[in-house]
Order: C-alpha cells, then structure tokens, then sequence
C-alpha cells in the first residue's frame, strides 16, 4: 500500500486528481522510489533492467482501462531522468494520466527530466493527461524537462492535455510524434509561468501517413517577469492536414516568442497555423466589471477561461 | 432616482480639444423608460458610460439614490445597482454562456434558472450554455447574451447602448416585451436606452433629445416623438437599410 506524507498527497491531488488509489493500472514513484504499483489483466508495468525507468505494455483490444504514472519529488537536490516506454497494441481505448509535481523547500535544485515514449498500435485510441506542478517555498529550483514522443501506426489517434500551471521555475519541453496513414493527433497544451520562470515548448510533428491530421493548439499565460517560448512545427510528407495555434496573454513584464512553422514535402499537404499575443483586452475587464468583479476578479476570470 | 448635474466631457488636449458633453444636467426617475436619442456624435454612448463609470466626467456630479457616485469606480457603481449592456458585446476565449450568467447573477446557476434568461432573448439554453463567448456566436446572439445578463443581474437601473443593433425584426418585438417586463418586475427600476429606433421611442415614458453634446429637448413620447419623426433621431427599421 501507499505511504505518503500530507505533502505527497497533496502534490498527487495537484498532478493526477487522485485522493485515493485509482482504480486500473498504477505505478506510483516519489522521492525516485517506486511507491506503489498495480497491474492488471491487460496492464502490466516492469521496471526497466537498469532502473532507468519503466515500461508499460497493454495487450491488444484492452478497452475503457486506465494507467496513472504519477510522479512526486518533495526531497531537494534529486535530480533524475527517468525513461517511460508505454507500449500499446493494437484496437485500444485507454487513458493515461501523467504527471509530476515537485515540492521544493529546501536550497537545492529538484529537477526531474522524464521521457515519455508511446508505441500507438493500429486503430488504438489513447488519451494521454499531464499535468506539472511546483511548490514549496525553498531557494532550489523546481525544473521539469520532459520529453515526449509519440509513434503513431495506422488508423490509430491520440489525445494530448498538457498543462503547467503553477509553481514550476524552469522548463524545457520538447514533443516529438510521427503518424502513419489516418492516424490522428490532437494535442491541447495549457501553460502559465510567473515570477522569473522560464517555460520553452517545442513541437515536430511528421505527418508521414496518407491522411493523417494534426492539431496543435497552445494557450499560455506570462506574468510577472516571465519568459516563454513556443516553437511548433508541423511537416507534411504526404497527403495531411496540420493545423498549429499558439494564443498567449502577456501580462505585466513577460516576454513570449511563438515560432509556428509549418514544411510541406507533398502536393496535398494542407498546413495552417496562427499565433496571437496580447494583454488582456480593455473591454473584456469593463464587461465583467459592470456585472460586479473587481479588476482583479475580472482578470483571474479571464485567464481561467482562456487556460480551461 | 439618478441625477446627472452639470456633466461636462472632454477628450483630447490643447488645440485638438473636444467637447462631447456640453454641461448636461438629466434626472432619471425610479419607475421610468427613458430613452436617449439624438444624431450620430451628439455624445449618448459617452453619457451611458459615463452613467455607468467607464468614462469620468470632467466635471459635474452623479448622484444615486442621493448618494454621490461620481468617484465610484465600475465595479463599486454596478454593486450599487447599477448595469450596463455594451453596444458591441465582448468575446471571450474559453468563458461559457454559463460562466457569464452566474457572473451575471452573482451566484450559482442551475441550467433551469439560465434557461430562463436565454429564453427571455430567444436562446435555446440546452444549445448556448456551454458554448464559449467566441467568435463562434454571431454578433446578433452575442447581443441577446448580452441582455440577458442584464435579465440575471435585476438591478435598479439598467442602461442599454443600441440593445436593437443586430438584432433580427421578429425579436424586436420580444425586446420591447423584455423591457416591459423588466419594468414590472422590479420595483422602482428605471430603464435608459440609446437608440433612435421609432419603435423604441414609442414605447418610452420619456424622450431626451441630445444634439451636440446638449440636451435639446426632453418630454414625454407623445410630446416629442412627432417632431422627431423623419430625423435621424428617429428611424424606422427600414429606413436604417436603405
């Protein structure tokens, strides 16, 4: 059984929405320790030989199943990186829910780098949740570097929600997905920095598959003194439709870069993008203000709106 | 009551100084429908934002209910009871029509009770509740939206700019019926529309005529609205499409 102190729990309540044991597959890995695992019929998860990490396998046809692979660091001074393989078969529908959360008080950096690599059988359906976050009131830093990639077989399609909304000092994240015939890509990235954080997010995506289709879509708020970069890509080897939008709010002193680009290596290529950054609009503080908010109110409604 | 004493309104500086309210002094009393019309640029936009805080006057008084307003900020004048409908209605990315009504209410919507607002302006709750506030919505459903936020709030005083612009002739007549029930259902509100509509004048217990800044004429529908009648102050629909 899980032991976790009132800080761990409340950081896997943060990045996985869990109070509780979940039900379905589980590995839960705190302080870079394994705390806890549970396979099913359909799931199981080995430790890789060298301790580098794990590998997830799903049997063929497994449907409505779920994996949680939480992560928690609330040591300072752990740095690790650690390797996820998920290898999922054929004609699948699960959810997989990620997430790391790093509770940093002490004066050491805490960094965790995990890669995450999806093997996506032919016509599986996979939904895949991240979800990032940093606390603790400690001089070190809180770092996350993850890297994702995603290798998508025929007919196959994969939802992504990635979010870092609070508390992480620095990231550098990089996705990485490749799509054979009608497989399909949709990936929904919320990202919020303040203070004097830095978050990079970058994209390639290769379509190489005869109809296959990607959505990129990213919505990020700088605050304060922050700093970000959005860089996606999207490349068209065959006939595809990509679309990539990156739509920030700058607020205070923020910086923010969008690099949207797009490459078509075939004819029928359709590749669309758009980015926008602007503060928030004038009139939209006036509305919710003449129904009753303060300007405070009225911003904090805004942005929640826009990262939902 | 709401009582405008002497409001004076300028933009820009120096040489490119304008005037746009000319030393305007208006009492809206509870219980009335006022309506504000006058020529494109006689200053009724500004006069309801001023109404409402978005735009200070640079000089003169408001006074609500007898206490002065004029220092009062948006969000304190809208707690006192007072609410707008913006001429053009806002988007807003990722903010649904449900998030807005309980804004609106100042508390927790069930779907039933948000149901009754949308239908009030003509919206199918179970279709526009959890659409977002975006460029998705038309301009004419984002202005029934609009209104009905104003139906959530059930404030003292309620100020619409142009609440008829974009939207269709079959609920035009649903508009007027929304102001009336207004009206009735909340004891002493007063009602104050911009509009030069004819319909909307007609309907008016009292007409405020604006011109360059000033107030022209005032009185009530049958007094003015004849004179009005062929001017730009008061067109019927179809002269707007002309």
């Amino acid at each position: 059984m899980l032991n976790l102190d009132a800080i761990q729990q409340r950081i896997l309540a943060e990045v996985a929405d869990l109070h509780e044991v979940p039900a379905g597959a589980y590995n839960f890995r705190v302080n870079s320790k394994l705390a806890g695992r549970h396979t099913t019929a359909n799931i199981d998860i080995i430790s890789k030989d060298n301790g580098s990490g794990i590998d997830i396998f799903i049997k063929p046809n497994t449907k409505n199943e779920s994996v949680h692979i939480p992560v928690v660091v609330s040591a300072t001074g752990i740095k690790e990186t650690v390797y996820n393989d998920f290898f999922i078969g054929d004609n699948c529908d699960v959810v997989i829910v990620a997430g790391c959360g790093i509770d940093n008080c002490g004066s050491h950096d805490a960094e965790h780098d995990g890669i995450h690599r999806f093997y996506v059988g032919k016509n599986s359906k996979v939904k895949y949740v991240e979800k990032h976050y940093g606390s603790g009131d400690g001089t070190g830093k809180r770092i996350l570097n993850p890297v994702t990639e995603v290798y998508m077989e025929e007919g196959s399609s994969m939802e992504m929600e990635m979010e870092q909304i609070k508390g992480v000092d620095s990231t550098d994240r990089m996705t990485i997905a490749e799509l054979k015939d009608d497989a399909r890509l949709v990936v929904k990235e919320r990202l919020m920095t303040h203070g004097t954080q830095f978050a990079k997010s970058g994209y390639q995506v290769n379509l190489n598959g005869k109809n296959s289709t990607a959505d990129v879509v990213s919505r990020s708020v700088a605050r304060d003194t922050s700093n970000q970069t959005f860089n996606a890509r999207i490349t068209g080897n065959a006939p595809c439709s990509g679309h990539t939008e990156c739509d920030s709010i700058i607020m205070d002193e923020g910086k923010i870069l969008a690099i949207p680009s797009l490459e078509a290596n075939n004819v029928d290529a359709m590749l669309v993008h758009e980015a926008a950054i602007g503060k928030i609009a004038g009139d939209q503080l006036i509305k919710l203000m003449t129904l009753g908010l303060t300007e405070a109110e009225a911003e904090e409604q805004i942005i929640n709106g826009f990262l939902r | 009551m709401l009582e405008l004493k002497n409001i004076s309104f300028t933009v820009g500086e120096d040489a490119e100084r304008k005037t746009i309210i000319r030393d305007l002094s208006l009492t809206i009393e509870n219980g009335k429908f006022v309506v504000i019309t006058g020529p494109n640029g006689s200053g009724k936009s500004t006069l309801a934002r001023i109404i409402m805080g978005i735009e200070q006057p640079c000089e003169g008084k408001i006074l609500f209910d007898g206490q002065d307003i004029t220092a009062l900020n948006i969000t304190e004048r809208a707690k006192l009871g007072i609410s707008f409908a913006l001429q053009q209605p806002v988007r807003f990315k990722g903010i649904r029509v449900h998030d807005l009504m309980q804004i609106a209410a100042g508390k927790k919507l069930s779907i039933n009770d948000a149901c009754d607002y949308l239908s009030e302006v003509g919206l199918c709750a179970r279709d526009y509740i959890d659409r977002e506030i975006n460029s998705s919505l038309s301009g004419g459903e984002l202005k029934r939206i609009e209104i009905a936020t104003l139906l959530a709030r059930k404030t003292k005083l309620s100020v619409f700019d142009e609440p008829e612009a974009g939207i269709d002739l079959w609920s035009f007549q649903n508009l007027i019926r929304i102001f009336e029930n207004m009206r009735n259902e909340i004891k002493d509100s007063s009602i104050v529309i911009i509009s030069h509509q004819e319909r909307i004048l007609n309907i008016a217990d009292e007409i405020v005529l604006l011109v360059n800044g000033k107030i022209k004429k005032t009185g009530t529908a049958e007094k003015i609205l004849p004179e009005l009648v062929g001017t730009s102050a008061a067109v019927d629909a179809c002269e707007r499409l002309k």
